[in-house]
This record gives structure tokens, C-alpha cells and sequence, in this order.
């Protein structure tokens, strides 16, 4: 939550997004906002355009209507109109995915470095000064292994350091993509499914690392998740999509109260014949995997 | 597990063996290099005089062949069987050769420089030892090059002799038309073959695997085609011939110096003999691919090189990090090529004569052997490869007719124990641990 004398800082504006596929409308009119310091979650039942918006808000599809404005340093940015690459590299939106892709052949600090790709490119001036080695790349390469290993610390992937991405075990391998995607130095965190597979042990250090991250850096997190022990123990707010439309927008509390998402999450008929209170809290626990 | 168990244990596997179907199996096996051998080895031509061509037949060799096929394929599956089902033990000689190799990089590669560099001093050393160590050393910077292009990039280039004759070329028409000489043509070639390499990685930026592949393949055989009819310029199939010599810095090596000239042995006061030139021609290369070799180890642990990799492993992920794809690839075939081109031009003036002949696909399927062979992204098993298919076929030729039939069955044996490839072993392109106890 953001403390009182804190101003809520805008990062990002979806207004009206639109994505179809075809005759299907994966996503249909969502507007939503998304804040500095602030976990924001999308939630919703299987093929209601989770995944779609964050191939939207990245580059990976152009949305068929709707703007998405990311405001990077007090300058607006229009993400539809980027191409994949420039949307990381100048909107500062890192993205992780739902079923992970490290460079599995590389070591896992390799991982961290690739990620800082553009500053060591530049500080190499087309390899030629990282041909010669001359001071100035190298000092870029101590500080990008730095900021690696800080990372790498805060996951706690430091013993692991110099091993093949591919052989740690899963749920190392879902921190290393968040370190990963951390390493651009990005303004907003989009996280899909970070929970997928953990066990509750791994996940409530997930929690913890994602609050870590939300008290330490000037970073939103955008996170779709379905695992509620995630979504409503640390987010600030929760967006519902259910077939593309978005049925509940609020806090956590707001979003378990809400009749509509109760009735996505478990079908009208069902609903009649539970007391109310009850009724969220099992509609969300069904959808937990 | 002790002698005695394992002896029941090997007892029990032989009794339960289905002998019908290992023999159906065997029986099987050598009826079909029964009907390969017959057209292959079975028949052969030779002169009657007076131009005439008759018939030998050389059924006891097809028989040799079938009875080779036929106790080879029994005894594969009896060693599999007694191994419980193919189940590997313990290291094959190959694996341990790797280890071994990896462990003592530096050392081996130091020795390896100094053989090659001692070569031609040492007293068993020839002309045709020299010749045979230009080709393998032309073979190892062709490998070093596609190796940016296939190994770490991880982009199927099937049409790499493109950039090998464009580089070839380029050298023949500046010195016919520009007089220059090797080493002012040498940059030219690199850059040239390189803008090829960015023309050829335009087009297919979006292609992945077997479609780059096709595409490259067919890239190679335009190259070919184009220097095949394009007679003006080219000289079409006849080449282009009188290429320039290399020289040491400006000293020609002849006989006789042209006018106003002093030659290699004259300035050094040394008898002439050709083998000055061999020599020198094969430190050339012996310079180039050091350079190269230098030059792309040196890339692959720079931001560039991690990307190529990082390329190879997931593109979308690259892409997630704000690494710009096209720029990547555009740069791996810039690259790659440019080595290709570089190469090319040594060609040309070690030859002294090009033809679009050199430049067949075959070429392209050889360096990429060489790549694969050594194991994919793997500097050194580039040239242990280059070594073996340069001289294998060379070693080849005691046994006359039967030499590339010995190359094939090598090139299965080595795929059957080391499928990755010779040295498949990546050595990170950075450590952490190591650079701790540096800081120390």
C-alpha cells in the first residue's frame, strides 16, 4: 500500500484495449491504470486474456484498438507503436513468462549479463573497445557483473552463479527470470504466472521477494497469477478479466466481495446456493492449481 | 558389482537372447549393402584399347561387403544386449579425450600453435606435409567463421562457400583490374563477402531452422551460378587465372625479379627453391586463422557474443530484454562472412587461379561438418575436425578406390560416440567465482 504522504506516480495508462484475433476478441475494451511502487494483479478463470494484454503492453502483438501510455521520466510513451525490443529498452518494461525462458545453455550469470545487453553494447562502441579491452568497457563490465550479483543475492541464486541456467531446479529457475527481467533496470515488472509449479514454501518467498522489491525500487509490478496466496496476500490492486472484459477493479478485499467475480469464478447456479461471504473465498481457492 | 555376478548376469542375458530375430535382423542388414554394394563395387570399368570400355566384375568384393555388414550388425546388437539394452558404461575413449582436453585448454592449445608454427622446420616436413597443413589451416578459419554463424548464433547457413568465393573474387578482379596486390586486397575482401553476408541476412531475419537453411543453400548455388555465367567479368567456368602471389612486404618471391625488383632470395641471400613460397604462403594462413581464432574468442565473450548466444538459445526472450534481433543476426552473418571473405582471398592467391568449381555446395557441407563435427560453438574441436576431414581423406588414399568409404564410416563412428560433437563443452564467457579469487 502506498503511505499517506506518498503521491501515487502514474506508470502506466491502458485505455481501452482492444485485441482480436480474427472472429475472436481475446481482450475487449480494458482500461486500467498501473503505479510506481505499487503490486497490481490481473486475475482471472483460463483463456480470459491475461496473457494477451501482457503480449500487448510488450510488443509481442499490436493491439487492434486502444492506447497504452507508459510514462517513463515524465514523458509519454505510446507502446503501440513500439516494436518489441525498443518497448524494453525505452519504456523500461521487463517481462517474464508463463512458461520461463532462460537462455538455458548459459550460465546463470551469463543470463544476468545478456539482460544488460544495451548498456555494455554502448560501452563497448560496436565491440571495439571490448575488442581492446580498454578501461572504459571494463569498468561497464565490473558494474553490470555487480549489479548481477546483487540481484543474483537478493534471489538467492549466488552459490549457483557460474552453473548452467538449465540444470537448477524450477523454482531457481523462476527467480533466475525475475533477476533476469530485473537487470534491465525496468520501471515496470510484468510477471507472468512467477507462481506456476512453486510449492507454498517457494511461493511465500516469492511473496516476500516481490514486497522486497516493491519497499526497495522505484518499480510497478504487474503480475498475473493464479495462485491467490500470492495475488491477495501482496497486491495493491486487482484488475478481473473474465472473456476478455474487465469485471472487478480494486483492492483485494474489494475484488473478493465482488458478486461478478464470484460468478465467473464459479458459474451463476452455484452461486444461488452459497452464503455470501463464503462464496469468494471458495470461488478463488477452486481456481488456486 | 562383482566378476562372478556380472558373468551370470552376462550368462542370463545370453540365454535370453532372441537369436531368430538378430539373425532376421543381420540378414536384413546385409541384403541391403548386398544391393548397394552391387552397383558401387560390384562393377568396374575399365580400358580395352582403342577407346573402348569393358566390363570387370568384383562380386567377391560385394560378398566381403555383405559378410562385413552381416557379422558387424550381429555383433552391435549382441554387445547391446549384454549391456542390458544398450546401456552405456562407464566413459567412451572419446569422452575421456574431451575431459581431458578441457581441463588442459591452454597447455594443449600453446603446443598446438608451436607445432604448427615449427612445421615446416621440422625434419620429416615436405612440401606436400605443407601443402596438406595450408589446406587444413584454411579449413580451421572457414570453421572459425561459420562457427560465429552456426555455433553461437545458431542460424543454419548451408550457402557459407558464398562468402568463401565472393571473397575469392573480389581479390582475382582488383588485382586483374586494379592491380592491387594480396595484402591491399585482403580488407576488401572482408568487406565485400561481409556486405554479402548483410544482403543474404536481410531477407531471411524472420527464418529460423530448416527454412534458413533452404534459403542459405540457395543463396550459395546464386553465388555459384552468377560467377558462372556472368562470363565478362568473371571469366565464367574458365576463372580467372595469374593471381597474384603474396608477397613479404613488397619482396616477390621468383626466380627472377621483375624489373627494378628485388626478390625474397636475392634480398636474404638465399639459393631460390619454391619451397620458400609454400612456406610462406603457409604461415600466411597459419597468421590469418591465429587472427581469427583471436579475434572471435575474443567476440564471443563481448556483449555481441553473449547476444549471438543468448540469439541461439531464445529469440523471444531476447527480445523480452530489449536486444534488437535483426542487429544480431545482421551482425553474426556480417561477420561470419567477413572471416569467409578473408579466407576466400587467401584462396584465391594460394591457388593463383579461381574457377566457380572451388565453390560447389560441397564446400559448404564440408565446413559445416568441420562445425558440427567439433562440436558446435567449440574453437578447438573446430580444428581437430579440420584435421581429421582434410586429412582423412588424405591418409585415404593407400587405399585407393575404398577412401571415401572409410571417410563415411568415420564420419558415422564419430556420430555414434560423440553426438555433439567432438569437444562439446562451453566454457562460460564469464565466471564469477574466478573473478573473486582474481580480485584477491
Amino acid at each position: 500500500m502506498t503511505s499517506a504522504n506518498e503521491v501515487r506516480e502514474t506508470l502506466l495508462l491502458v485505455e481501452h484495449l482492444t485485441m482480436r484475433f480474427g472472429g475472436l476478441t481475446a481482450v475487449h475494451d480494458l482500461s486500467f491504470d498501473a503505479y510506481s511502487r505499487e503490486i497490481t494483479a490481473i486475475i482471472g478463470p483460463n483463456g480470459a486474456g491475461k496473457t494477451t494484454v501482457f503480449n500487448c503492453l510488450t510488443g509481442f502483438y499490436k493491439p487492434s484498438v486502444g492506447r497504452l501510455i507508459m510514462h517513463v521520466d515524465g514523458e509519454a510513451l505510446l507502446l503501440e507503436r513500439m516494436d518489441g525490443f525498443r518497448i524494453a529498452r525505452q519504456a523500461g518494461i521487463a517481462r517474464t513468462f508463463q512458461n520461463m525462458r532462460l537462455f538455458a545453455g548459459m550460465t546463470v550469470l551469463e543470463n544476468l549479463i545478456v539482460a544488460q545487453h544495451n548498456l555494455l553494447m554502448s560501452a563497448s562502441v560496436f565491440s571495439i573497445a571490448g575488442l581492446f579491452g580498454l578501461p572504459r568497457y571494463r569498468s561497464a563490465e565490473r558494474a553490470a557483473i555487480e549489479r548481477a550479483r546483487h540481484w543474483l543475492d537478493k534471489v538467492g541464486l549466488i552459490e549457483r552463479a557460474d552453473s548452467t541456467a538449465g540444470t537448477l531446479p524450477y523454482g531457481a529457475q523462476r527467480r533466475l527470470e525475475i533477476a533476469r527481467a530485473l537487470c534491465t533496470g525496468p520501471a515496470l515488472l510484468c510477471l507472468d504466472e512467477p507462481a506456476a509449479g512453486l510449492n507454498p514454501r517457494e511461493s511465500a518467498e516469492l511473496n516476500e521477494l516481490l514486497l522486497a522489491i516493491r519497499a526497495e525500487e522505484r518499480i510497478g509490478i504487474l503480475l498475473i497469477e493464479h495462485d491467490m496466496s500470492v495475488v491477495m496476500g501482496i497486491s495493491d490492486h486487482i484488475i478481473v478479466l473474465d472473456y476478455g472484459r474487465k469485471i472487478a477493479d480494486g483492492t483485494p478485499a474489494e475484488v473478493r466481495a465482488d458478486p461478478n467475480v464470484i460468478k465467473a469464478y464459479l458459474g451463476e447456479d452455484e452461486l444461488e446456493k452459497l452464503p455470501e461471504t463464503t462464496a469468494a473465498d471458495i470461488a478463488l481457492a477452486a481456481d488456486r492449481k | 558389482m562383482t566378476a562372478a555376478s556380472g558373468l551370470a548376469v552376462e550368462k542370463e542375458a545370453l540365454a535370453t537372447l532372441d537369436w531368430a530375430a538378430l539373425l532376421k535382423d543381420a540378414v536384413l542388414a546385409a541384403l541391403v549393402a548386398t544391393l548397394l554394394a552391387l552397383p558401387l563395387v560390384g562393377f568396374q570399368t575399365y580400358d580395352i584399347g582403342g577407346g573402348a570400355l569393358g566390363i570387370r566384375t568384383h562380386f567377391d568384393w560385394v560378398a566381403t561387403a555383405a559378410a562385413a555388414v552381416f557379422a558387424g550388425r550381429l555383433a552391435l546388437h549382441l554387445r547391446q544386449r549384454l549391456r542390458r539394452g544398450g546401456e552405456r558404461h562407464g566413459e567412451t575413449l572419446f569422452a575421456r579425450l574431451g575431459a581431458w582436453g578441457n581441463r588442459r585448454a591452454l597447455p594443449i592449445t600453446l603446443v598446438g600453435i608451436a607445432f604448427a608454427v615449427a612445421l615446416p622446420l621440422l625434419p620429416f616436413s615436405s612440401r606436400y606435409l605443407i601443402d596438406l597443413g595450408t589446406t587444413v589451416l584454411i579449413y580451421v578459419m572457414l570453421g572459425w567463421g561459420l562457427n560465429v554463424v552456426v555455433g553461437l548464433a545458431g542460424l543454419l547457413d548451408l550457402g557459407y562457400v558464398a562468402f568463401y568465393a565472393v571473397g575469392a573474387y573480389t581479390f582475382a578482379l582488383l588485382a586483374r583490374d586494379l592491380g592491387l596486390t594480396f595484402w591491399q586486397a585482403l580488407p576488401f575482401s572482408g568487406l565485400v563477402a561481409a556486405s554479402f553476408g548483410v544482403i543474404l541476412g536481410l531477407p531471411v531475419l524472420r527464418l529460423r531452422g530448416d527454412y534458413l537453411a533452404i534459403v542459405t543453400l540457395g543463396f550459395g548455388e546464386i553465388i555459384r551460378i552468377v560467377l558462372l555465367n556472368w562470363s565478362p567479368v568473371t571469366g565464367g567456368p574458365n576463372g580467372i587465372s595469374d593471381i597474384p602471389r603474396p608477397s613479404f612486404f613488397g619482396l616477390p618471391f621468383a626466380r627472377s625479379a621483375p624489373e627494378g625488383a628485388t626478390t625474397f632470395h636475392q634480398f636474404f641471400g638465399l639459393e631460390f627453391s619454391p619451397a620458400q613460397r609454400v612456406t610462406y604462403i603457409y604461415f600466411v594462413i597459419l597468421a590469418l586463422a591465429l587472427v581469427t581464432n583471436l579475434f572471435t574468442s575474443r567476440l564471443r565473450t563481448l556483449p555481441i557474443g553473449r547476444a549471438w548466444e543468448a540469439l541461439r538459445e531464445d529469440e523471444v526472450a531476447c527480445r523480452a530484454l530489449g536486444i534488437n534481433p535483426t542487429n544480431v543476426k545482421l551482425s553474426a552473418f556480417g561477420i561470419g562472412a567477413m572471416l569467409g571473405g578473408f579466407a576466400g582471398c587467401f584462396f584465391a592467391t594460394r591457388q593463383g587461379f579461381i574457377s566457380p568449381e572451388s565453390f560447389t555446395f560441397i564446400e559448404s557441407a564440408t565446413i559445416l561438418a568441420i562445425v558440427v563435427l567439433g562440436g558446435m560453438g567449440s574453437q578447438m574441436g573446430v580444428v581437430l575436425a579440420a584435421i581429421l576431414l582434410v586429412t582423412l581423406p588424405e591418409f585415404g588414399r593407400a587405399f585407393a578406390e575404398f577412401r571415401m568409404l572409410i571417410f563415411g564410416a568415420a564420419m558415422v563412428a564419430i556420430m555414434v560416440w560423440r553426438p555433439r560433437g567432438l569437444l562439446a563443452h562451453r566454457e562460460p564467457s564469464l565466471r564469477l567465482r574466478a573473478r573473486r579469487s582474481a580480485a584477491r
